[in-house]
C-alpha cells in the first residue's frame, strides 16, 4: 500500500524522464509484492487480513483465494507489459508535463485499485476501490482531452461505469439490510439462508452491474468508444484485464451466492453466445483498427461467458467434472485473452506511431516498413481467431469439450442449448477469421494505400521488447498447455466446489484432455518444419525471380485497385444486412464527362440505436417539455424559491389531510 | 496407419478420376489417371516467380497450407483402426488445423496486391465461415448418437440399423461431401476450369503461385478430397472386416469421383452471390441429421 502512495507522491515533482521510470518502479514493485502472495494462493493457500476499519465498513477483510491470486498475476502482468510500452509509447507526447503526470498518478492508482478489488470482502470498501478504478480509468482514457471525440467517449464511459455501480451497491444494500453486514461471507449466508427466488435476483444485479464492466451485450455499448480513444497501453489494459475484473466479480459472486447454479448458467450461456456473435458481427464491419479491437473484446467476453456458463451448469447438476472443465476454459481463455488483446493493441499503437492514423483503409503494406510489428499481430490475430498452435485454440478446445461432454446424457433442452451455443462457438470461430484476414491483410499486406509526408519506419526494439514477451506466452501455452493447466487447478477446484487441499489435481478427464492436443501440435511444428526444409532444400537450385503480380492482362495497375478492408467484407456485410445498421452515401460516376464520385458507409450499432440512442432521445423530449420553466429570468428563479419554501412549510400542516387522501384513494 | 496409406493411394487417383470422368463425358478420350501427379511432379522441378508486392507470409503459406492439410489426415482413422493421432475431440483440431491453412492461404492471397487475389480471399473465408457449423453440427450428432467425441470412437460405435440411420447415413455423405466442394472449390460452388478470373474462388487466389509452392498447394487439394472421401466412408464400415472394409474404401471413393465428375460435366456453377445461401443449408441439412439422431435415441418427448 506504501508503494503507490510514495509513487503518486513523488511523481509530480519529477522530470518527464524521472516520472516514467517511478511509474515504471512502482508498477514492478506493486505487482512483485500482491505476485508472491498470489503465487502463495495458487498452490493452494489461503491468505485472510483483518483490519478494524471504521464505525461505518465495519471490519475490513482481506482474503485471498486462488481465484483472486489468478486474476492478480494477469493482471500484473498486462500491467507490467503495458508500463514499460506505454513508457515509450508516451515518448511522442513529451511536451505535455501536467497531463503526463496526472496520467502517471492514475495508472499507479488503476493498478492498486484492480488488485484490491481482487482481494477485499467487505462490500462498502469494494464500492470504494470500484469507484476509484472506475475514475482512474477515466482519467486514463481522456489522456488527449483536447479532442472532442476522446472526451466524450470518456464521458460515455464514466456514465455507464457508474450505472454499473448502482446495480452493485442496490445489490450490497440489499443483502447488508437483510444482514447487517458488510461482509462478503454475509452473501453467502444470506442465500444459503433464503435459498430460492431471492438469490436468484440477488445475483442478476451483480450480473448486470458486473457485466457492464465486462461488456457483456446489451450492456456493451461503453466499450467500442473508450478503447479507441484512449492511448494504446491503457486500450490493452482496458481490454486486457479492466473488463475481466467484470468477469472476475461474476466469478466471486458464483463463489459466494448460494443459489440455482442450472438457472444461473443457461442465463450467462444465453447472454454470452449474443455478446460473441453480435461483437464479431459488429467487429468486421469497423474501419477503424481499435474500434475493430474492441468489438473483439466483447466477442471475447461472450467466448469467457460460455465458459463459465458450462461451469454453472456443472454445478448446478452436480457434474463436477463438467464444472471444471467450463470454468477452466473460461479462467484460462481470460489470461488468453488478456494476452493477445493487449498484443494486438500494442501493435496497433505501433501502426498509428508510425502512420499516425488507424483508418484500415488508408493503410497497406506496412509488413515491408515494419516487419517485426506485423510478425507480432500476425501471432496474435492466429490467436485471437482460437486457431492451433497458438493459445487462443488451447481455451476453445476446453470449451468445446465441455459442451460436447454436456450433451451426454442431456434430455431435449440442453441438447438445443449446447447444439446452438456450438454453432454460434463456430460461427465465431470463422467469423473472426474473415475479420483478421481483413485487418492484416489490408493493413499489412498489399501496396501502401496512401503515400504519408512523414517517414514510416518500425519503432525501436526496446518498444518491441514487452511485445515479444507477450508473444513468447501466447506460444508457450498453445505448446505447453499442460504447464498453464497446472496452475488453474487450484482456482477452478475453488469454483467447482471441489475441496481445496494442497496441490490438489485436476479430475482425470480434464487433465489428460490436453495431452495429444499437445502431441498434435508438436507433430504439426514438425510437418510444418520438414517441407519448409525440404522446400529451402529444393529451391538452393531454382531460379528465383521476382516479376509485377500478374494483373490477368492489364499491365498498369494502381494501388486503388487493390482489394479495400469494405470490399473484403462486402459480401458478408450484404449477407447480414438485417442484423446490421449501416448507413451509406455514394455518388456515382455518370455522364460523358465524368466527375469524380465517391462512396462512403458508415457503421452504427442496432442495439445501442434502440436501447441507449433512443431511450436517451425520448427522455430528452420529455424534459423538454419542461424547458419554459429554465426561461433565464431571475424574476421567475426567485419566485421558485419563494414557492419551494413556502410549500416546504405548508406540508407538515396539511400532513394529516394529505394522509387522509391517500388513503381515500386507496378505498378507491 | 492403415488410414494414412489408403488415403494416400486413393488420393492419387481422385483427382485423376474426375478428370477422366469429364473428358469421357464430353466425348474426349482424356489424359491418363495419373496425370495429375505428373503435373504436380514437372511443377515441383521448376524455379519459381515471386510478385515484387509480397512478404515473408507468401513465401511461408504453402508450406503451412500444405502441413495443416496433412495433419488434418494424420487424425483421420480408418474403421476400426485409429489414425496416427486419435483422441477426444480430434474433429476440433481437424477443423481447426484446416482453418489454420485457410487463414494463411487467405492472407498469401491478399499479400500480392491483386484485386483478383483479394476477391478469391475474401470469398473463401465468407464460405469456409458458412461451411463450418455443419461439420460441427454433423460430428454433434454423431457424438450424441455414439456416446463418444473422437472420430475412431464414433465411427467404430455407429451401427447402421434402422431406416432412419440409412437416411442419417445419406444425409452425412451429402453434407460431407458438399463441405468437400467448398474446400477443394468445385462445382456447383466454383469452378475450377473457368477462364474468367473474376469468377472463380480458389483458383484465383493462387494465381501468383508457382514452382513448388504450386506443387504443394494442388497436392494438398488432392489430399483433402482424398480425407474427405475417407470421412464418408467411415460413415458406413465402422463393423465390417478388412477384407471386405477395404475394397469397399476404394469403391466408395471412386464412385465419390465419378460423382464429382458428372456433376461437374453437366451442371452449372451456382450464382456468386448464392453460393453463401447455400452453403447455409449445409448446416440446415446437418440440423436435420441432428433430429434424426434425437429420434433414433428416444429424446423427443
Amino acid at each position: 500500500m506504501a508503494v503507490p502512495v510514495l509513487a503518486i507522491l513523488i511523481i509530480p515533482f519529477l522530470k518527464v524522464k524521472g516520472k516514467g521510470i517511478v511509474l515504471f518502479a512502482a508498477i514492478v514493485l506493486n505487482a512483485f509484492l500482491s505476485g508472491s502472495l498470489a503465487l502463495q494462493t495458487l498452490s493452494g493457500q489461503f491468505l485472510e487480513f483483518s483490519f478494524a476499519g471504521s464505525l461505518v465498513t465495519g471490519p475490513v477483510n482481506l482474503r485471498m483465494d486462488a481465484l483472486s491470486g489468478w486474476f492478480i498475476l494477469i493482471i500484473n502482468f498486462v500491467f507490467i507489459t503495458g508500463s514499460f510500452y506505454g513508457l515509450f509509447y508516451m515518448k511522442a507526447y513529451q511536451k505535455q508535463v501536467n497531463n503526463l503526470t496526472l496520467h502517471s498518478i492514475v495508472f499507479v492508482l488503476l493498478h492498486t485499485a484492480l488488485i484490491c478489488l481482487c482481494a477485499i470482502q467487505n462490500s462498502l470498501v469494494f464500492l470504494i476501490a470500484w469507484e476509484i478504478m472506475a475514475l482512474s480509468a477515466f482519467f486514463a482514457v481522456i489522456f488527449e482531452h483536447e479532442k472532442m471525440a476522446t472526451l466524450s467517449a470518456g464521458i460515455n464511459y464514466l456514465i455507464q461505469s457508474h450505472v454499473s455501480i448502482v446495480f452493485l451497491m442496490l445489490g450490497f444494500i440489499w443483502v447488508a439490510l437483510k444482514t447487517g453486514s458488510y461482509d462478503f461471507n454475509s452473501l453467502t449466508a444470506y442465500t444459503t439462508q433464503y435459498p430460492g427466488a431471492s438469490g436468484l435476483v440477488l445475483f442478476l444485479f451483480f450480473f448486470i452491474g458486473f457485466s457492464i464492466k465486462a461488456g457483456f451485450v446489451p450492456f456493451h455499448t461503453w466499450l467500442p468508444y473508450a478503447h479507441p480513444a484512449a492511448p494504446a497501453h491503457i486500450s490493452g489494459i482496458m481490454s486486457g484485464v479492466i473488463i475481466k475484473i467484470g468477469i472476475f466479480g461474476m466469478l466471486r459472486m458464483i463463489t459466494l451466492i448460494k443459489t440455482d447454479y442450472y438457472t444461473i448458467g443457461l442465463v450467462i450461456i444465453a447472454f454470452s453466445v449474443i455478446s460473441g456473435l453480435y461483437g464479431v458481427m459488429l467487429a468486421i464491419l469497423q474501419h477503424n483498427l481499435k474500434k475493430l479491437l474492441a468489438y473483439h473484446s466483447i466477442e471475447n467476453i461472450g467466448i469467457i461467458g460460455m465458459g463459465i456458463g458450462i461451469g454453472c451448469i456443472g454445478l448446478g447438476t452436480g457434474n463436477y467434472l463438467l464444472a471444471s472443465l467450463g470454468f477452466a476454459g473460461g479462467l484460462l481463455h481470460t489470461l488468453n485473452h488478456a494476452l493477445f488483446k493487449s498484443l494486438l493493441f500494442f501493435t496497433a499503437g505501433n501502426v498509428y506511431h508510425a502512420t499516425h492514423t488507424l483508418h484500415i483503409d488508408h493503410l497497406g503494406g506496412l509488413i515491408k516498413k515494419m516487419p517485426q510489428t506485423a510478425l507480432l499481430f500476425l501471432i496474435a490475430a492466429i490467436a485471437i481467431c482460437g486457431i492451433p498452435p497458438f493459445n487462443g485454440f488451447i481455451s476453445e478446445f476446453i470449451i468445446y469439450s465441455g459442451f460436447y461432454y454436456w450433451m451426454q446424457g442431456s434430455l431435449i433442452g440442453p441438447l438445443m442449448t449446447i447444439i446452438f451455443s456450438v454453432l454460434a462457438l463456430v460461427l465465431i470461430g470463422g467469423l473472426a477469421l474473415l475479420c483478421f484476414t481483413k485487418a492484416f491483410g489490408i493493413v499489412f499486406l498489399g501496396n501502401p494505400r496512401q503515400k504519408f509526408d512523414h517517414e514510416v519506419k518500425e519503432v525501436p526494439f526496446s518498444q518491441l521488447l514487452p511485445l515479444y514477451l507477450i508473444a513468447f506466452l501466447i506460444v508457450f501455452i498453445g505448446v505447453f498447455p499442460q504447464f498453464f493447466m497446472n496452475v488453474l487447478s487450484q482456482p477452478v477446484n475453488l469454483l467447482a466446489g471441489l475441496p481445496t487441499i494442497l496441490d490438489m489435481p485436476f479430475p482425470e478427464k480434464t487433465a489428460k484432455l490436453l495431452q495429444p492436443v499437445t502431441w498434435g501440435t508438436w507433430i504439426f511444428i514438425l510437418i510444418g518444419l520438414t517441407v519448409f526444409g525440404l522446400r529451402k532444400l529444393v529451391m538452393q537450385n531454382r531460379k528465383a525471380s521476382v516479376e509485377p503480380t500478374w494483373g490477368c492482362g492489364y499491365i498498369a495497375p494502381t494501388v486503388k485497385l487493390q482489394y479495400t478492408a469494405g470490399s473484403f467484407v462486402r459480401p458478408y456485410s450484404k449477407l447480414f444486412r438485417p442484423f446490421l445498421l449501416s448507413s451509406k452515401t455514394q455518388k456515382e460516376v455518370e455522364g460523358i464527362f465524368p466527375s469524380g464520385g465517391s462512396y462512403e458507409t458508415h457503421i452504427y450499432d442496432r442495439i445501442e440505436k434502440y436501447l441507449v440512442d433512443n431511450p436517451i432521445a425520448a427522455y430528452k423530449a420529455f424534459l423538454g417539455r419542461f424547458l419554459f420553466l429554465q426561461n433565464g429570468k431571475l424574476q421567475f428563479y426567485i419566485l421558485y424559491g419563494i414557492i419551494f419554501i413556502v410549500s416546504v412549510i405548508c406540508v407538515p400542516l396539511f400532513y394529516d389531510q394529505i394522509v387522509l387522501f391517500i388513503d381515500f384513494i386507496k378505498q378507491i | 496407419m492403415l488410414s494414412l496409406i489408403l488415403i494416400l493411394i486413393a488420393a492419387a487417383f481422385f483427382t485423376g478420376v474426375i478428370i477422366r470422368v469429364k473428358s469421357i463425358s464430353s466425348g474426349r478420350k482424356g489424359p491418363g489417371i495419373f496425370q495429375p501427379l505428373f503435373d504436380v511432379a514437372r511443377l515441383f522441378k521448376k524455379g519459381v516467380v515471386y510478385s515484387e508486392t509480397t512478404s515473408f507470409v507468401f513465401q511461408i503459406a504453402p508450406t503451412i497450407y500444405f502441413s495443416s492439410v496433412v495433419m488434418a489426415m494424420l487424425v483421420v482413422p480408418f474403421g476400426q483402426s485409429k489414425g496416427i493421432l486419435s483422441f477426444d475431440g480430434d474433429f476440433i483440431f481437424f477443423a481447426y488445423i484446416l482453418a489454420l491453412g485457410k487463414f494463411f492461404s487467405i492472407i498469401s492471397a491478399m499479400d500480392t496486391g491483386s484485386s483478383f487475389e483479394g476477391m478469391g480471399a475474401s470469398r473463401e473465408a465468407l464460405y469456409s465461415m458458412f461451411a463450418e457449423p455443419a461439420f460441427f453440427i454433423l460430428m454433434g450428432s454423431l457424438a450424441l448418437l455414439t456416446g463418444h467425441t473422437s472420430f475412431q470412437e464414433m465411427f467404430a460405435a455407429l451401427h447402421i440399423g434402422s431406416y432412419i440411420s440409412y437416411a442419417l447415413a445419406i444425409l452425412g455423405t451429402f453434407v460431407l461431401m458438399m463441405i468437400a466442394m467448398v474446400e477443394n472449390s468445385r462445382m456447383p460452388i466454383d469452378d475450377p476450369k473457368t477462364h474468367l478470373e473474376l469468377t472463380m474462388v480458389h483458383e484465383v487466389m493462387i494465381l501468383d503461385n508457382s514452382g513448388f509452392d504450386l506443387g504443394l498447394i494442388l497436392t494438398a487439394g488432392y489430399l483433402k478430397f482424398a480425407i474427405y472421401g475417407a470421412l464418408v466412408v467411415n460413415l458406413f464400415i465402422g463393423v465390417f472386416p478388412y477384407h471386405y472394409s477395404i475394397p469397399m474404401f476404394f469403391v466408395i471413393q471412386f464412385v465419390l469421383a465419378s460423382g464429382v465428375g458428372f456433376i461437374e460435366s453437366f451442371m452449372a456453377r451456382f450464382r456468386m452471390s448464392h453460393n453463401a445461401q447455400f452453403i447455409f443449408v449445409l448446416t440446415s441439412v446437418s440440423l436435420l441429421i441432428f433430429f434424426g439422431a434425437l429420434l433414433i435415441l428416444g429424446k423427443f418427448v
